[in-house]
C-alpha cells in the first residue's frame, strides 16, 4: 500500500476521490484528437515547405500587405476599446443611472452575435444609403469597403474584453487610497492619474491584448464590411481563405502558420499581463 | 457592486464629495459610454430587425420559411445537438480531473484547453481540411473508404466543436477549484460510489455554472462562421448553416431574406444574453467568482 501511494505520489497527490485516470485519459485523448493534432498538422504541413518555400510566401507583396492592414486595424479597434471601454467600466461601476443592469449585460452582446451577423448589420449602417453612412457622406467620411470600416467592425468584436477585465478591478479598488490623496489635497484629476490609473493599468492591459488578440483573428464580421481589396483592405484571414480557394494549399498553411505564431506570441503577453495583474490584485 | 460605497448622491458626510467628480463630469462620461454603446450596439441590433421586416411580417415569414432556409435552420440545430453535448461531457471530464486532482503538467492542460480561444477561426477551419481534404494528410485513404468529412456535415461538426471547445471547461475549473473537494471526500468515505458522488454531492453544487457554460458554448456553436465557412463547401440546402446562409443571400442582394434569417441568430443572442444575466443575478454565489457582478 505504501510503495502504492509513493509511485502514485511521484506525479500526483494521492486522493480518496475516484475517477481520476478516466477523467484525466478522456481529456487528454478529446483534446488531442480535437485540437492538438489538427494544429500540429498545420505546423507539421508549414515545416514540410522548407524554409525557402515558407519566405517566399511569407514575403509576398500581397501577404505583407494583409498583415500590416491586419495588425494595424486590431490595434486601432484595440486603442479605441482601451479608451471607450474604460469609461464604460467606470461608469458602470461607480455611478448608478436608470437602466444600468440592462447596459452591463448588453456589453457582452459581441460575444453573442453571430459575427456575421454583426457584419452585415454594420454594413448596412456604413454604406453610403445607410443610417450613419449617409450622415458621414456630405463630409467626406467613407467608412464601408475602406480600412475605416474594418476598425468599426473590429471595435464591435472587441469591445466587451477591456470592459469586463477592467470592471472587477475597479470594484475591489480600496477607498482609503483615494482618500488619502484626496485629505492631502489632490485633485480628482490628478487623483485618477496618480492613483487610480496606475493600480487599473495592468487590467487594461490586459484588456487590450485580448480585444487586439481578438480582432487580429477575426474573419465574420469584416469581410461584409472591408470591401476586401488587395493591398488596401485585405486582411490576412481572408487571404487564407482565398489561397484555400485557388487549391494553394501550400500558401495557405504558410500565412497560417505565421497568424498561428503571432497568436501564440500574444497568448503568451496575455498570461504574462494576467499574472502581473494578479499579483496586484489577486484575481 | 461597490456603488453603494462610492456613489456620491448617497454619501451624506461632506469629505466625501472630493472623492467623486462635479456632477458636470458625472454626466458627460454617462453620456459618453452610453453614446458608445448605443452606437455600436443598439444601432446594429436595431438594423438587423429593422431591415428583415422592410418588406413587411409575410415576406419575412416567408424567407424563414422557403425550403434553403429551413435546411439551414435544421443543419444548424443538428451540428448544436452534436456539438454541445461532446463540449458538456469533455468540461465535466477536464474540471472533474483539474479541480480535484493535483498532478504533474496541470497548468499545462489547463493553458492547452483554452489554445482553441487564440486561433483564428479561419485556421481553426483551415486545420481540418489539412487533415480530411482531398489533398490533406488522409484525403486520400477516406476517399478510398468514401468518407466525406470536408464539404460535408462532420466537418462542420467538426469544426463547431473545435471553436467551442473550452466553453464549459473554463466555466466548471474555477468553480470547482473555489468550492474545494471535503463534500466528495466526505461522500466516499461514508461509502458512496463515484457516480453517486457525482450525482449527487458534485452535480448539484455546479448545476448553474454548467448551465452557464452550455449557454455560451450554445450560443457560439449555432453563430459560428468563419470555421463552418472553411469546411462547408457552402452546398445550398445541404451544407449551409445559418450564418452561410446570411452570407450567401447577402451576396445575392437578397437582404430582406438575408436580414430575415440574421434576425433569428441576433433573437438566440438576445435571448442568451438575457439568460445569462438571470443566472448572474439569481444564482450569483454558484457560479465562478469572475462571474459575479
Amino acid at each position: 500500500m505504501a510503495g502504492l501511494l509513493l509511485r502514485a505520489g511521484s506525479w500526483r497527490k494521492p486522493s480518496v476521490l475516484p475517477g481520476f485516470g478516466l477523467a484525466l485519459g478522456f481529456t487528454v485523448t478529446y483534446l488531442s484528437l480535437i485540437v492538438l493534432i489538427p494544429l500540429a498538422a498545420l505546423v507539421a504541413g508549414a515545416a514540410g515547405l522548407g524554409w525557402e518555400g515558407f519566405l517566399a510566401v511569407a514575403t509576398g507583396p500581397r501577404v505583407v500587405a494583409a498583415f500590416k492592414v491586419s495588425f494595424g486595424t486590431a490595434f486601432v479597434a484595440a486603442c479605441l476599446n482601451a479608451v471607450f471601454g474604460l469609461v464604460v467600466a467606470w461608469v458602470l461601476v461607480r455611478y448608478d443611472f436608470p437602466g444600468r443592469r440592462v447596459v452591463d449585460a448588453l456589453v457582452d452582446l459581441p460575444f453573442a452575435l453571430p459575427t456575421a451577423v454583426a457584419g452585415i448589420a454594420l454594413t448596412a449602417l456604413y454604406a453610403p444609403n445607410g443610417w450613419i453612412g449617409a450622415l458621414l457622406e456630405p463630409m467626406g467620411i467613407t467608412v464601408a469597403f475602406t480600412p475605416l470600416g474594418i476598425i468599426v467592425a473590429l471595435t464591435f468584436v472587441g469591445l466587451p474584453f477591456v470592459v469586463r477585465t477592467v470592471e472587477p478591478v475597479l470594484q475591489d479598488l480600496e477607498a482609503e487610497q483615494e482618500e488619502a490623496a484626496a485629505v492631502l489635497g489632490a485633485g480628482r484629476t490628478r487623483t485618477f492619474l496618480r492613483v487610480i490609473l496606475p493600480a487599473i493599468l495592468p487590467a487594461l492591459l490586459t484588456g487590450f491584448a485580448l480585444a487586439f488578440a481578438r480582432a487580429v483573428g477575426e474573419y465574420g464580421s469584416v469581410i461584409f464590411i472591408a470591401g476586401n481589396l488587395p493591398m488596401v483592405s485585405e486582411i490576412v484571414p481572408l487571404l487564407i481563405v482565398i489561397r484555400l480557394e485557388q487549391y494553394d494549399y501550400a500558401g495557405a498553411t504558410a500565412i497560417a502558420a505565421l497568424m498561428l505564431a503571432a497568436s501564440f506570441a500574444l497568448l503568451l503577453v496575455i498570461n504574462l499581463l494576467q499574472s502581473w495583474m494578479r499579483s496586484r490584485h489577486g484575481h | 457592486m461597490a456603488i453603494d460605497a462610492f456613489a456620491p448622491d448617497t454619501a451624506a458626510a461632506a469629505p466625501r464629495v472630493a472623492l467623486s467628480e462635479p456632477r458636470v463630469v458625472r454626466l458627460v462620461l454617462i453620456a459618453v459610454a452610453l453614446g458608445f454603446l448605443v452606437l455600436f450596439l443598439v444601432v446594429p441590433l436595431v438594423v438587423v430587425f429593422s431591415e428583415a421586416l422592410a418588406g413587411g411580417v409575410a415576406t419575412y415569414l416567408a424567407s424563414l420559411t422557403e425550403p434553403d432556409a429551413l435546411a439551414a435552420i435544421r443543419l444548424t440545430l443538428l451540428t448544436a445537438a452534436i456539438a454541445v453535448p461532446l463540449n458538456l461531457v469533455f468540461g465535466v471530464a477536464a474540471a472533474w480531473c483539474i479541480a480535484r486532482f493535483e498532478f504533474v503538467g496541470k497548468s499545462v492542460l489547463t493553458t492547452l484547453i483554452d489554445l482553441p480561444f487564440s486561433v483564428s477561426p479561419v485556421i481553426s477551419g483551415l486545420v481540418y481540411v489539412l487533415l480530411f481534404g482531398l489533398h490533406g494528410w488522409l484525403g486520400p485513404w477516406l476517399q478510398a473508404h468514401d468518407v466525406k468529412i470536408i464539404f460535408a456535415v462532420p466537418g462542420i461538426v467538426l469544426a463547431t466543436i473545435f471553436v467551442t471547445f473550452p466553453f464549459v471547461a473554463r466555466e466548471l475549473i474555477p468553480l470547482m477549484q473555489e468550492q474545494g473537494s471535503e463534500e466528495e471526500e466526505a461522500a466516499i468515505v461514508l461509502g458512496a460510489s463515484g457516480w453517486q458522488t457525482f450525482r449527487r454531492v458534485t452535480l448539484p453544487k455546479i448545476k448553474w455554472g454548467l448551465l452557464y457554460g452550455v449557454l455560451l458554448c450554445n450560443a457560439r456553436a449555432m453563430g459560428e462562421f468563419g470555421a463552418v465557412s472553411v469546411v462547408s463547401g457552402h452546398i445550398r440546402g445541404e451544407t449551409n448553416t445559418m450564418p452561410l446562409h446570411v452570407e450567401i443571400l447577402y451576396n445575392e442582394y437578397n437582404m430582406v431574406a438575408a436580414f430575415a434569417v440574421a434576425s433569428l441568430l441576433a433573437l438566440l443572442a438576445l435571448v442568451t444574453l438575457v439568460a445569462k444575466a438571470l443566472l448572474e443575478w439569481r444564482y450569483a454565489d454558484e457560479l465562478a467568482a469572475t462571474r459575479r457582478h
